[in-house]
């Protein structure tokens, strides 16, 4: 009789028995990184950036010339790996929107670990040839004179997208103005 | 490789099913997989390119099934194997039952011969290479041409850094490409830009189209 494939569950289990026995302490750094997921890496991180950059114009220079300098100033860090982050500031006539083809990356510490759509074969796949299209199914229905900048993560740079700021949020205390910045804005399928 | 994993322009595709509201973590084993390759990455049994490498060489039947954790799963078991940590019996004996493991890599490769060190406003050709290990070239720019619009940090290679192949870190230039450049009069106008690995390029001969 055929066996049949182990569970995820087991799977993970197996491994983790292994890393264990070999002395790597995989319990201990799987709730090291949990906490990270669940506190450090979000989205939240990203909305204080932007609203620094819409609040103050020599940080907002500083960050789109030396994204990870600039965040590091607000105690955000980068892993060793990203050796650059672009920063994407979109216009009244201008929209960046990131993905990455090949597999899932992100600035995950900045913006937070990436969303289900987003690591999905439809997103992958669309969103460089049909960027207009796709948009517009998410709810993000751009005017035609708008132009579309798409950016591909294929190398361990990293981008985020500089949402543009409602006019109406204008002299808005800071941590108000994060408030108002989703992770869909600095991933570029939504506008504020 | 042209793998199943070079998804971009690929036609066929619905709806991205767009969840804003949901969780980044659906299970806690989802969690525990991508903390344990995150582990194995820190103390250095494999790189990221030897991680990413091992998720395209999936079956692709299993690749295109696999949940986005399943597929960090398979890769780091694949790697553990691979490299001597334990057998793929042993894996199966501890998780009661059959363990998908990716498909054997084929050979990297060393950066080019030739590489040229472009600035903004340079145009550029992808260069016709066809490899059968890791590479971060997605097909859909191979052979065409674009314009440099920035320079990162030296990287390792991933083409040499995903199979322990010896070669020197070498700089990313974002290039923009025009989609009716990349997809002739079958894609939505826009900008694509695409982190683009130096050996991976040429010099454009003359002006693109």
């Amino acid at each position: 009789m055929r066996q049949m494939v182990a569970s995820v569950e087991q799977r993970v289990a197996a491994i983790e028995a292994v890393l264990d026995e070999l002395g790597m302490k995989p319990g201990e750094f799987v709730d090291q990184a949990s906490q990270l997921a669940d506190e450090k890496w979000v989205p939240q991180n990203g909305a204080r950036v932007v609203a620094k950059a819409w609040a103050d114009a020599a940080f907002r220079r500083r960050l789109l010339d030396n994204g990870i300098a600039a965040v590091a100033e607000l105690g955000i860090e980068m892993p060793r790996h990203h050796r650059h982050l672009v920063v994407l500031e979109n216009t009244p006539t201008l929209h960046n929107v990131i993905c990455c083809t090949l597999c899932s990356c992100t600035a995950f510490t900045v913006i937070g670990l990436p969303p289900d759509w987003y690591k999905d074969l439809e997103y992958r796949a669309r969103v460089v040839r049909e960027s207009r299209t796709v948009l517009k199914e998410m709810g993000l229905d751009l005017a035609p004179e708008i132009e579309i900048r798409v950016w591909d993560t294929t190398a361990d740079t990293r981008y985020m997208v500089l949402p543009v700021q409602p006019p109406e949020t204008r002299g808005w205390p800071e941590e108000r103005l994060a408030a108002i910045v989703t992770k869909d804005s600095m991933i570029g399928v939504a506008r504020l | 490789m042209d793998g199943i994993h070079d998804l971009g322009g690929k036609q066929g595709f619905g709806r991205v099913r767009h969840s804003p509201a949901a969780p980044v973590f659906h299970a806690p084993w989802e969690k525990r997989a991508n903390a344990l390759y995150s582990l194995a990455v820190r103390l250095g049994i494999f790189n990221m390119d030897e991680y990413r490498h091992a998720i395209e060489r999936m079956e692709p039947r299993h690749y295109m099934a696999a949940s986005y954790y399943e597929r960090t799963l398979t890769s780091l078991a694949t790697l553990c194997v691979e490299k001597g940590l334990v057998t793929r019996e042993e894996l199966e004996r501890r998780a009661g039952g059959v363990f998908p493991l990716a498909l054997p890599s084929a050979p990297g490769r060393s950066n080019a011969a030739l590489r040229e060190r472009f600035k903004p406003g340079d145009r550029v050709r992808v260069r016709l290479d066809h490899v059968p290990g890791h590479a971060r070239m997605p097909a859909y720019i191979r052979g065409k041409q674009g314009v440099v619009v920035s320079e990162s940090p030296p990287y390792p290679f991933p083409d040499a850094h995903a199979h322990g192949v010896q070669a020197t870190d070498e700089p990313t230039f974002d290039v923009r490409f025009t989609t009716a450049e990349l997809w002739p009069d079958s894609a939505d106008q826009a900008l694509v830009h695409v982190a683009v690995f130096q050996s991976y390029l040429e010099r454009a001969a003359s002006v693109a189209h």
